[in-house]
Protein backbone atom coordinates (compact mmCIF):
# COMPACT_ATOMS: atom_id res chain seq x y z
CA UNK A 1 0.00 0.00 0.00
CA UNK A 2 1.49 3.40 -1.10
CA UNK A 3 1.37 6.58 1.02
CA UNK A 4 1.93 9.92 0.73
CA UNK A 5 4.03 11.38 3.97
CA UNK A 6 3.79 15.44 3.40
CA UNK A 7 5.25 18.37 5.53
CA UNK A 8 4.74 22.05 4.76
CA UNK A 9 6.75 24.88 5.23
CA UNK A 10 5.89 25.94 8.98
CA UNK A 11 4.48 22.71 11.08
CA UNK A 12 7.31 22.78 12.96
CA UNK A 13 6.48 22.19 16.37
CA UNK A 14 9.63 22.59 18.33
CA UNK A 15 8.98 26.62 19.28
CA UNK A 16 12.55 26.95 20.17
CA UNK A 17 13.55 26.07 16.42
CA UNK A 18 14.04 29.37 14.42
CA UNK A 19 14.05 29.45 10.39
CA UNK A 20 16.95 27.86 9.10
CA UNK A 21 18.41 31.01 8.05
CA UNK A 22 19.54 31.03 11.81
CA UNK A 23 21.07 27.66 12.29
CA UNK A 24 25.12 27.47 12.03
CA UNK A 25 26.73 25.76 8.76
CA UNK A 26 26.84 21.80 11.00
CA UNK A 27 23.33 22.02 11.99
CA UNK A 28 22.12 22.68 7.74
CA UNK A 29 24.55 19.90 7.57
CA UNK A 30 23.02 17.22 10.10
CA UNK A 31 19.86 18.07 9.05
CA UNK A 32 20.41 17.66 5.71
CA UNK A 33 22.56 14.17 6.17
CA UNK A 34 19.49 12.94 8.18
CA UNK A 35 17.13 13.52 5.36
CA UNK A 36 19.15 11.58 2.60
CA UNK A 37 20.17 8.76 5.13
CA UNK A 38 15.96 8.17 5.66
CA UNK A 39 16.07 8.29 1.89
CA UNK A 40 18.77 5.44 1.53
CA UNK A 41 17.15 3.62 4.47
CA UNK A 42 13.85 4.05 2.66
CA UNK A 43 15.87 2.89 -1.11
CA UNK A 44 17.37 -0.19 0.85
CA UNK A 45 14.03 -1.68 2.26
CA UNK A 46 12.70 -1.06 -1.54
CA UNK A 47 9.75 1.46 -0.10
CA UNK A 48 10.88 4.59 -1.44
CA UNK A 49 8.41 5.23 -4.37
CA UNK A 50 9.63 9.31 -4.63
CA UNK A 51 11.00 12.10 -2.53
CA UNK A 52 10.89 15.44 -3.70
CA UNK A 53 11.67 18.86 -2.52
CA UNK A 54 9.93 21.76 -3.80
CA UNK A 55 11.25 25.14 -4.11
CA UNK A 56 10.13 28.11 -1.95
CA UNK A 57 6.72 29.31 -1.13
CA UNK A 58 8.21 33.10 -2.65
CA UNK A 59 7.88 31.24 -5.91
CA UNK A 60 4.47 29.57 -5.99
CA UNK A 61 1.64 31.02 -8.03
CA UNK A 62 -1.81 30.57 -7.64
CA UNK A 63 -3.64 30.07 -11.35
CA UNK A 64 -7.80 30.23 -11.27
CA UNK A 65 -9.64 30.00 -14.63
CA UNK A 66 -13.49 30.31 -15.20
CA UNK A 67 -13.30 28.76 -19.11
CA UNK A 68 -14.26 32.51 -20.03
CA UNK A 69 -11.90 35.43 -19.32
CA UNK A 70 -7.69 35.06 -19.15
CA UNK A 71 -7.12 32.78 -16.56
CA UNK A 72 -5.92 34.83 -12.58
CA UNK A 73 -2.36 34.21 -12.18
CA UNK A 74 -1.49 35.38 -8.77
CA UNK A 75 2.17 35.97 -7.25
CA UNK A 76 3.68 35.61 -4.37
CA UNK A 77 4.58 35.88 -1.50
CA UNK A 78 1.40 35.05 0.05
CA UNK A 79 0.67 35.12 3.85
CA UNK A 80 -0.59 31.59 4.30
CA UNK A 81 3.05 30.79 2.60
CA UNK A 82 3.74 28.56 5.57
CA UNK A 83 1.01 25.99 5.14
CA UNK A 84 2.10 25.48 1.54
CA UNK A 85 3.54 22.52 0.79
CA UNK A 86 7.29 22.04 1.29
CA UNK A 87 8.23 18.42 0.29
CA UNK A 88 6.48 15.15 0.01
CA UNK A 89 7.86 11.26 0.00
CA UNK A 90 5.91 8.37 -1.71
CA UNK A 91 6.15 5.26 0.39
CA UNK A 92 5.08 1.81 -1.06
CA UNK A 93 4.76 -0.05 2.13
CA UNK A 94 3.62 -3.40 3.66
CA UNK A 95 1.15 -1.47 6.82
CA UNK A 96 -0.24 1.65 7.56
CA UNK A 97 1.91 1.20 10.79
CA UNK A 98 4.96 1.24 8.76
CA UNK A 99 4.19 4.30 7.00
CA UNK A 100 3.39 5.94 9.96
CA UNK A 101 6.95 4.74 11.74
CA UNK A 102 8.65 6.33 8.47
CA UNK A 103 6.93 9.80 9.11
CA UNK A 104 7.93 9.73 12.74
CA UNK A 105 11.16 9.50 12.11
CA UNK A 106 11.14 12.24 9.59
CA UNK A 107 9.52 14.23 11.92
CA UNK A 108 12.56 13.97 14.14
CA UNK A 109 14.86 15.20 11.58
CA UNK A 110 17.76 17.61 14.02
CA UNK A 111 17.61 21.21 13.93
CA UNK A 112 19.44 23.93 16.55
CA UNK A 113 22.09 22.23 18.89
CA UNK A 114 20.81 18.57 17.34
CA UNK A 115 17.52 18.90 19.31
CA UNK A 116 14.24 16.83 16.84
CA UNK A 117 12.50 20.06 15.42
CA UNK A 118 9.05 17.99 15.63
CA UNK A 119 7.90 18.63 11.78
CA UNK A 120 4.84 17.80 11.75
CA UNK A 121 3.83 15.17 8.84
CA UNK A 122 0.28 14.55 7.00
CA UNK A 123 0.43 10.77 6.30
CA UNK A 124 -2.25 10.17 3.58
CA UNK A 125 -2.83 7.10 1.68
CA UNK A 126 -2.40 6.73 -2.00
CA UNK A 127 -5.82 5.69 -3.44
CA UNK A 128 -5.40 2.42 -4.90
CA UNK A 129 -6.35 -0.26 -7.17
CA UNK A 130 -10.12 -1.12 -6.95
CA UNK A 131 -10.83 -4.16 -4.91
CA UNK A 132 -6.89 -4.69 -4.07
CA UNK A 133 -6.85 -6.55 -0.53
CA UNK A 134 -3.17 -5.57 0.52
CA UNK B 1 24.72 -14.08 -18.62
CA UNK B 2 27.97 -12.72 -20.35
CA UNK B 3 26.74 -13.68 -23.69
CA UNK B 4 23.78 -12.13 -23.42
CA UNK B 5 25.37 -8.32 -22.44
CA UNK B 6 27.66 -8.37 -25.39
CA UNK B 7 24.75 -9.17 -27.78
CA UNK B 8 22.63 -6.27 -25.95
CA UNK B 9 25.74 -3.95 -26.50
CA UNK B 10 25.88 -5.38 -29.79
CA UNK B 11 22.19 -4.49 -30.56
CA UNK B 12 22.88 -0.99 -29.19
CA UNK B 13 25.52 -0.57 -31.58
CA UNK B 14 23.96 -2.01 -34.91
CA UNK B 15 20.46 -1.07 -34.50
CA UNK B 16 20.85 2.96 -35.01
CA UNK B 17 22.88 2.13 -38.36
CA UNK B 18 20.16 -0.08 -39.38
CA UNK B 19 17.59 2.32 -38.49
CA UNK B 20 19.39 5.20 -40.87
CA UNK B 21 19.16 2.81 -44.00
CA UNK B 22 16.11 1.45 -43.63
CA UNK B 23 14.79 4.98 -43.28
CA UNK B 24 16.43 6.29 -46.52
CA UNK B 25 15.02 3.08 -48.14
CA UNK B 26 11.76 3.68 -47.53
CA UNK B 27 12.02 7.14 -46.61
CA UNK B 28 9.66 7.24 -44.00
CA UNK B 29 11.58 7.95 -40.84
CA UNK B 30 8.58 7.41 -38.13
CA UNK B 31 7.36 4.15 -39.78
CA UNK B 32 11.42 2.77 -40.10
CA UNK B 33 11.70 3.40 -36.50
CA UNK B 34 8.62 1.61 -35.35
CA UNK B 35 9.75 -1.46 -37.72
CA UNK B 36 13.44 -1.24 -35.51
CA UNK B 37 11.58 -1.67 -32.59
CA UNK B 38 10.16 -4.65 -33.52
CA UNK B 39 13.24 -6.20 -35.11
CA UNK B 40 15.57 -4.82 -31.83
CA UNK B 41 12.65 -6.84 -29.72
CA UNK B 42 13.22 -10.04 -32.03
CA UNK B 43 17.02 -9.48 -32.01
CA UNK B 44 16.52 -9.61 -27.75
CA UNK B 45 14.87 -12.73 -27.44
CA UNK B 46 16.67 -14.62 -30.71
CA UNK B 47 20.53 -13.30 -30.65
CA UNK B 48 21.28 -15.01 -26.78
CA UNK B 49 20.13 -18.18 -27.56
CA UNK B 50 20.97 -18.35 -30.75
CA UNK B 51 24.13 -16.55 -30.89
CA UNK B 52 24.25 -13.05 -32.49
CA UNK B 53 24.17 -13.20 -36.21
CA UNK B 54 27.28 -12.79 -38.75
CA UNK B 55 26.30 -9.25 -39.28
CA UNK B 56 23.91 -7.66 -36.85
CA UNK B 57 23.71 -4.80 -39.09
CA UNK B 58 22.64 -6.56 -41.74
CA UNK B 59 20.24 -8.75 -39.54
CA UNK B 60 18.41 -5.38 -38.30
CA UNK B 61 17.74 -4.08 -41.97
CA UNK B 62 16.60 -7.32 -43.33
CA UNK B 63 14.34 -8.16 -40.13
CA UNK B 64 12.99 -4.36 -40.32
CA UNK B 65 12.84 -4.48 -44.06
CA UNK B 66 10.54 -7.28 -43.90
CA UNK B 67 8.40 -5.57 -41.18
CA UNK B 68 8.02 -2.50 -43.68
CA UNK B 69 7.12 -4.37 -46.56
CA UNK B 70 4.55 -6.58 -44.63
CA UNK B 71 3.25 -3.10 -43.57
CA UNK B 72 3.09 -1.65 -46.71
CA UNK B 73 1.56 -4.61 -48.51
CA UNK B 74 -1.08 -5.03 -46.11
CA UNK B 75 -2.29 -1.77 -46.51
CA UNK B 76 -3.40 -3.00 -50.15
CA UNK B 77 -6.10 -0.03 -50.68
CA UNK B 78 -2.99 1.78 -51.10
CA UNK B 79 -1.90 0.17 -54.85
CA UNK B 80 0.60 3.02 -55.34
CA UNK B 81 2.75 2.26 -52.51
CA UNK B 82 2.06 -1.58 -52.43
CA UNK B 83 4.06 -1.46 -55.88
CA UNK B 84 6.91 0.51 -53.60
CA UNK B 85 7.05 -1.85 -51.33
CA UNK B 86 7.58 -4.74 -53.94
CA UNK B 87 10.34 -2.74 -55.53
CA UNK B 88 12.11 -2.21 -52.34
CA UNK B 89 11.65 -5.64 -50.93
CA UNK B 90 14.89 -7.24 -49.78
CA UNK B 91 16.86 -9.75 -51.48
CA UNK B 92 15.44 -13.24 -50.55
CA UNK B 93 17.78 -15.55 -48.52
CA UNK B 94 18.84 -13.83 -45.94
CA UNK B 95 20.70 -10.33 -45.41
CA UNK B 96 23.02 -9.43 -48.58
CA UNK B 97 26.52 -7.80 -47.86
CA UNK B 98 25.18 -4.95 -48.96
CA UNK B 99 22.54 -4.59 -46.50
CA UNK B 100 25.44 -4.59 -43.89
CA UNK B 101 27.01 -1.23 -45.14
CA UNK B 102 24.96 1.40 -43.87
CA UNK B 103 26.03 4.77 -46.03
CA UNK B 104 27.83 7.45 -43.79
CA UNK B 105 25.64 9.84 -44.64
CA UNK B 106 22.97 8.08 -43.77
CA UNK B 107 23.55 7.88 -40.10
CA UNK B 108 24.16 11.32 -40.32
CA UNK B 109 20.71 12.22 -42.17
CA UNK B 110 19.27 9.96 -39.06
CA UNK B 111 20.71 12.39 -36.24
CA UNK B 112 19.72 15.43 -38.19
CA UNK B 113 15.87 14.20 -38.46
CA UNK B 114 15.71 13.13 -35.04
CA UNK B 115 17.19 16.79 -34.17
CA UNK B 116 14.70 18.45 -36.20
CA UNK B 117 14.06 22.11 -35.16
CA UNK B 118 10.44 20.89 -35.36
CA UNK B 119 10.33 19.02 -32.53
CA UNK B 120 10.40 20.38 -28.53
CA UNK B 121 13.84 19.93 -26.83
CA UNK B 122 12.47 17.43 -24.78
CA UNK B 123 11.16 15.70 -27.65
CA UNK B 124 14.08 15.69 -30.06
CA UNK B 125 16.20 14.58 -27.25
CA UNK B 126 14.18 11.58 -26.14
CA UNK B 127 14.01 10.57 -29.80
CA UNK B 128 17.96 10.72 -30.48
CA UNK B 129 18.41 8.68 -27.55
CA UNK B 130 16.12 6.12 -28.79
CA UNK B 131 16.74 6.02 -32.34
CA UNK B 132 20.57 7.04 -32.47
CA UNK B 133 21.42 6.47 -28.78
CA UNK B 134 19.38 2.54 -29.10
CA UNK B 135 18.33 3.31 -25.62
CA UNK B 136 15.19 1.51 -25.01
CA UNK B 137 11.91 3.83 -24.05
CA UNK B 138 11.90 2.15 -20.36
CA UNK B 139 16.07 3.53 -20.17
CA UNK B 140 14.82 7.34 -21.36
CA UNK B 141 12.15 6.88 -18.95
CA UNK B 142 14.27 6.18 -16.02
CA UNK B 143 16.73 8.89 -16.89
CA UNK B 144 14.34 11.53 -16.88
CA UNK B 145 12.22 10.55 -14.23
CA UNK B 146 8.72 10.36 -16.30
CA UNK B 147 6.87 6.89 -16.33
CA UNK B 148 7.44 4.77 -19.44
CA UNK B 149 4.26 5.36 -20.89
CA UNK B 150 4.71 8.72 -20.94
CA UNK B 151 8.19 8.62 -22.76
CA UNK B 152 6.44 6.24 -25.27
CA UNK B 153 4.21 9.24 -26.22
CA UNK B 154 6.39 11.46 -26.20
CA UNK B 155 8.57 9.63 -28.91
CA UNK B 156 5.60 8.57 -30.26
CA UNK B 157 4.39 12.45 -31.04
CA UNK B 158 7.85 13.21 -31.87
CA UNK B 159 7.19 11.18 -34.51
CA UNK B 160 4.56 12.55 -36.06
CA UNK B 161 6.04 16.05 -35.66
CA UNK B 162 8.15 14.99 -38.21
CA UNK B 163 6.35 13.20 -40.43
CA UNK B 164 3.90 16.51 -40.22
CA UNK B 165 6.83 18.82 -41.30
CA UNK B 166 7.33 16.48 -44.25
CA UNK B 167 10.56 16.68 -43.77
CA UNK B 168 12.45 14.16 -46.22
CA UNK B 169 14.72 11.53 -44.47
CA UNK B 170 18.22 13.14 -46.20
CA UNK B 171 20.80 15.67 -45.42
CA UNK B 172 20.22 18.64 -45.64
CA UNK B 173 22.33 21.44 -47.54
CA UNK B 174 23.86 24.47 -47.79
CA UNK B 175 22.86 27.08 -44.95
CA UNK B 176 19.70 24.78 -43.94
CA UNK B 177 22.63 22.33 -43.04
CA UNK B 178 24.49 25.07 -40.99
CA UNK B 179 21.35 25.35 -38.83
CA UNK B 180 20.21 22.46 -38.94
CA UNK B 181 23.82 21.26 -37.57
CA UNK B 182 22.84 23.99 -34.71
CA UNK B 183 19.63 22.13 -33.80
CA UNK B 184 22.11 19.08 -33.66
CA UNK B 185 24.66 20.47 -31.18
CA UNK B 186 22.34 21.81 -29.18
CA UNK B 187 19.98 18.94 -28.02
CA UNK B 188 22.97 16.74 -27.95
CA UNK B 189 24.64 19.72 -25.16
CA UNK B 190 21.66 19.06 -23.35
CA UNK B 191 21.39 15.84 -22.87
CA UNK B 192 25.11 16.17 -21.62
CA UNK B 193 23.91 18.74 -19.37
CA UNK B 194 20.91 16.98 -17.92
CA UNK B 195 23.80 14.28 -17.26
CA UNK B 196 26.51 16.35 -15.52
CA UNK B 197 24.23 19.20 -14.13
CA UNK B 198 20.84 17.33 -12.88
CA UNK B 199 20.12 16.88 -9.21
CA UNK B 200 17.63 14.53 -10.59
CA UNK B 201 18.17 10.19 -10.63
CA UNK B 202 20.86 8.41 -9.24
CA UNK B 203 24.56 9.17 -10.12
CA UNK B 204 25.22 6.30 -12.04
CA UNK B 205 22.15 6.74 -14.41
CA UNK B 206 23.36 10.24 -14.79
CA UNK B 207 26.90 9.69 -15.43
CA UNK B 208 25.50 7.35 -17.92
CA UNK B 209 23.63 9.86 -20.06
CA UNK B 210 26.28 12.09 -19.80
CA UNK B 211 28.53 9.02 -21.05
CA UNK B 212 25.67 8.95 -24.21
CA UNK B 213 26.19 12.28 -25.42
CA UNK B 214 29.89 12.11 -25.39
CA UNK B 215 29.50 8.70 -27.42
CA UNK B 216 26.88 10.56 -30.03
CA UNK B 217 29.27 13.87 -30.31
CA UNK B 218 31.93 11.23 -31.15
CA UNK B 219 30.27 9.64 -33.81
CA UNK B 220 29.62 13.12 -34.89
CA UNK B 221 32.90 14.14 -34.84
CA UNK B 222 34.52 11.10 -36.58
CA UNK B 223 31.39 12.09 -39.33
CA UNK B 224 32.08 15.36 -39.82
CA UNK B 225 35.70 15.85 -38.60
CA UNK B 226 36.39 18.98 -40.45
CA UNK B 227 33.37 20.73 -38.03
CA UNK B 228 35.33 22.84 -35.99
CA UNK B 229 32.03 23.63 -34.00
CA UNK B 230 31.63 19.29 -33.49
CA UNK B 231 34.94 19.36 -31.99
CA UNK B 232 34.70 22.46 -29.66
CA UNK B 233 31.34 20.93 -28.25
CA UNK B 234 33.23 17.21 -27.81
CA UNK B 235 36.02 19.07 -26.09
CA UNK B 236 33.95 20.91 -24.04
CA UNK B 237 31.99 17.68 -23.10
CA UNK B 238 35.50 15.74 -22.60
CA UNK B 239 36.92 18.99 -20.08
CA UNK B 240 33.71 19.07 -18.03
CA UNK B 241 33.26 15.32 -17.79
CA UNK B 242 36.82 15.16 -16.31
CA UNK B 243 35.89 16.75 -13.28
CA UNK B 244 33.15 14.77 -12.31
CA UNK B 245 34.98 12.85 -9.34
CA UNK B 246 35.62 15.76 -7.94
CA UNK B 247 32.43 17.91 -8.10
CA UNK B 248 30.43 16.27 -5.74
CA UNK B 249 31.32 15.50 -1.44
CA UNK B 250 29.63 12.65 0.51
CA UNK B 251 25.76 12.91 0.36
CA UNK B 252 25.70 14.33 -2.60
CA UNK B 253 26.72 17.95 -1.76
CA UNK B 254 28.00 20.30 -4.11
CA UNK B 255 31.67 21.02 -4.38
CA UNK B 256 32.33 24.25 -6.64
CA UNK B 257 35.39 24.80 -9.06
CA UNK B 258 37.26 26.76 -6.14
CA UNK B 259 37.06 24.02 -4.29
CA UNK B 260 37.77 20.70 -5.91
CA UNK B 261 40.27 18.59 -5.26
CA UNK B 262 41.87 18.85 -8.89
CA UNK B 263 44.32 15.43 -8.32
CA UNK B 264 40.97 13.65 -8.66
CA UNK B 265 40.40 15.00 -11.96
CA UNK B 266 40.70 12.83 -14.98
CA UNK B 267 43.86 13.10 -16.81
CA UNK B 268 43.04 10.84 -19.63
CA UNK B 269 39.78 12.73 -20.23
CA UNK B 270 41.15 16.05 -20.11
CA UNK B 271 44.61 15.49 -22.67
CA UNK B 272 42.04 14.50 -24.88
CA UNK B 273 39.59 17.64 -24.55
CA UNK B 274 42.94 19.55 -24.83
CA UNK B 275 44.19 17.88 -28.12
CA UNK B 276 40.46 18.15 -29.70
CA UNK B 277 39.71 21.66 -28.95
CA UNK B 278 43.38 22.27 -30.37
CA UNK B 279 42.57 21.02 -33.89
CA UNK B 280 39.05 22.38 -33.72
CA UNK B 281 40.66 25.66 -33.13
CA UNK B 282 43.28 25.58 -35.91
CA UNK B 283 40.66 25.30 -38.26
CA UNK B 284 39.73 28.96 -37.89
CA UNK B 285 36.29 29.72 -37.69
CA UNK B 286 35.92 30.51 -33.52
CA UNK B 287 32.09 29.04 -32.13
CA UNK B 288 30.31 29.69 -29.16
CA UNK B 289 31.72 25.63 -28.44
CA UNK B 290 34.87 26.04 -29.26
CA UNK B 291 35.02 29.38 -26.66
CA UNK B 292 33.54 27.32 -23.79
CA UNK B 293 35.93 24.57 -24.48
CA UNK B 294 38.88 26.69 -24.47
CA UNK B 295 37.46 28.33 -21.14
CA UNK B 296 37.01 24.72 -19.69
CA UNK B 297 40.36 24.07 -20.93
CA UNK B 298 42.25 26.89 -18.46
CA UNK B 299 40.20 25.80 -16.06
CA UNK B 300 41.29 22.19 -16.42
CA UNK B 301 45.19 23.39 -16.78
CA UNK B 302 45.08 25.54 -13.74
CA UNK B 303 46.85 23.98 -10.70
CA UNK B 304 44.63 25.46 -8.54
CA UNK B 305 41.27 28.19 -8.12
CA UNK B 306 44.28 30.79 -7.92
CA UNK B 307 46.74 30.11 -10.76
CA UNK B 308 43.80 29.84 -12.78
CA UNK B 309 44.90 32.25 -16.03
CA UNK B 310 41.87 34.57 -15.21
CA UNK B 311 43.04 36.71 -17.92
CA UNK B 312 42.57 34.52 -20.69
CA UNK B 313 39.26 33.35 -19.17
CA UNK B 314 38.01 37.43 -19.37
CA UNK B 315 39.15 37.86 -22.79
CA UNK B 316 37.24 34.30 -24.00
CA UNK B 317 34.22 35.30 -22.54
CA UNK B 318 34.39 39.00 -23.82
CA UNK B 319 34.76 37.17 -27.39
CA UNK B 320 31.68 34.62 -25.83
CA UNK B 321 29.85 37.60 -25.48
CA UNK B 322 30.48 38.88 -29.03
CA UNK B 323 30.03 35.70 -31.11
CA UNK B 324 26.60 34.30 -28.85
CA UNK B 325 25.72 37.00 -26.56
CA UNK B 326 23.47 36.50 -23.88
CA UNK B 327 22.74 37.73 -19.86
CA UNK B 328 24.60 34.35 -18.67
CA UNK B 329 27.71 34.56 -20.25
CA UNK B 330 27.56 38.30 -19.33
CA UNK B 331 27.33 37.23 -15.73
CA UNK B 332 30.19 34.87 -16.08
CA UNK B 333 32.59 37.99 -17.70
CA UNK B 334 31.73 39.78 -14.46
CA UNK B 335 33.08 36.54 -12.37
CA UNK B 336 35.92 36.54 -14.50
CA UNK B 337 36.64 40.24 -14.12
CA UNK B 338 36.64 40.21 -10.63
CA UNK B 339 38.79 37.96 -10.16
CA UNK B 340 41.45 39.96 -12.34
CA UNK B 341 40.39 43.37 -11.57
CA UNK B 342 38.74 42.97 -7.90
CA UNK B 343 35.68 42.51 -6.72
CA UNK B 344 34.25 45.96 -7.99
CA UNK B 345 34.79 45.60 -11.29
CA UNK B 346 32.79 42.41 -11.37
CA UNK B 347 30.12 44.08 -9.57
CA UNK B 348 30.23 46.76 -11.77
CA UNK B 349 29.61 44.77 -14.15
CA UNK B 350 26.93 42.68 -13.00
CA UNK B 351 24.45 46.23 -12.80
CA UNK B 352 23.05 45.97 -16.10
CA UNK B 353 22.03 42.43 -15.62
CA UNK B 354 19.34 43.62 -12.88
CA UNK B 355 16.57 44.07 -15.66
CA UNK B 356 17.75 40.56 -17.96
CA UNK B 357 18.02 38.03 -14.80
CA UNK B 358 15.97 40.03 -12.38
CA UNK B 359 15.35 37.26 -9.78
CA UNK B 360 17.60 35.17 -11.09
CA UNK B 361 18.81 32.91 -8.49
CA UNK B 362 22.75 33.02 -10.54
CA UNK B 363 22.65 36.69 -10.35
CA UNK B 364 22.27 36.44 -6.49
CA UNK B 365 24.72 33.90 -6.11
CA UNK B 366 27.18 35.85 -8.05
CA UNK B 367 26.68 39.08 -6.56
CA UNK B 368 26.90 37.14 -2.90
CA UNK B 369 30.11 35.37 -4.24
CA UNK B 370 31.50 39.00 -5.12
CA UNK B 371 30.12 40.97 -2.17
CA UNK B 372 32.42 38.31 0.15
CA UNK B 373 35.24 39.04 -1.63
CA UNK B 374 34.47 42.61 -0.88
CA UNK B 375 34.22 42.49 2.40
CA UNK B 376 30.81 42.92 2.74
CA UNK B 377 29.76 40.00 4.70
CA UNK B 378 26.36 41.19 5.63
CA UNK B 379 25.29 41.83 2.09
CA UNK B 380 27.05 38.47 1.07
CA UNK B 381 24.84 36.49 3.40
CA UNK B 382 21.56 37.90 2.27
CA UNK B 383 22.32 37.61 -1.30
CA UNK B 384 23.32 33.78 -0.56
CA UNK B 385 20.35 33.42 1.20
CA UNK B 386 18.14 35.24 -1.64
CA UNK B 387 19.89 32.69 -4.22
CA UNK B 388 19.09 29.72 -1.77
CA UNK B 389 15.20 30.56 -2.06
CA UNK B 390 15.25 30.73 -5.49
CA UNK B 391 17.65 27.89 -6.94
CA UNK B 392 15.49 24.71 -8.12
CA UNK B 393 18.29 22.50 -7.22
CA UNK B 394 18.17 20.99 -4.21
CA UNK B 395 22.04 20.25 -3.80
CA UNK B 396 22.72 23.74 -4.82
CA UNK B 397 19.58 24.85 -2.46
CA UNK B 398 22.06 23.36 0.30
CA UNK B 399 25.24 24.56 -0.78
CA UNK B 400 23.65 28.26 -0.84
CA UNK B 401 22.07 27.86 3.00
CA UNK B 402 25.73 26.87 4.39
CA UNK B 403 27.47 29.50 2.32
CA UNK B 404 25.06 31.64 4.32
CA UNK B 405 25.38 29.79 7.70
CA UNK B 406 28.86 29.75 7.78
CA UNK B 407 29.53 33.37 6.51
CA UNK B 408 27.13 34.59 9.30
CA UNK B 409 28.87 32.29 12.08
CA UNK B 410 32.41 33.97 11.05
CA UNK B 411 31.09 37.54 11.27
CA UNK B 412 29.75 36.83 15.13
Amino acid sequence: MKFMLLQDYGGVENEAVGPMSTWTPEEIEAHIAYQRELNDELTDRGELVDAQALTAPEQAKFVVHDDASAPVVTDGPFPEGKELLAGYRIVDVDSPERALEIAAKGSAAPGPGGVAIRQRIEVREVMGTPGAED
Amino acid sequence: MREWADSEGLLREAAPRALAVVARRFGDFAAAEDAMQEAMFEASSQWPAQGAPESPVGWLIHVASRRMSDRLRSESARRRREELAAAQEPPPGGPGEADAIPDGDDSLALIFMCCHPALSAASAIALTLRAVGGLTTAEIAAAFLVPEATMAQRISRAKQAIKASGAPFEMPVGEEREERLRSVLHVIYLIFNEGYLSSAGNELARAELAGEAIRLTRSLHSALPGDPEVGGLLALMLLTEARRPARSGPNGSLIPLAKQDRSLWSRELIDEGLETIGAAWARGAIGEYQLQAAIAAAHDQASSHEETDWREILALYGLLERVRGNPMVSLNRAIAAAMVDGPAAGLALLEPLEDSLEGHHRLHAARAHLLELAGDGDAAVSEYAAAAERTNSLPERHYLQIKAARLRADRQ
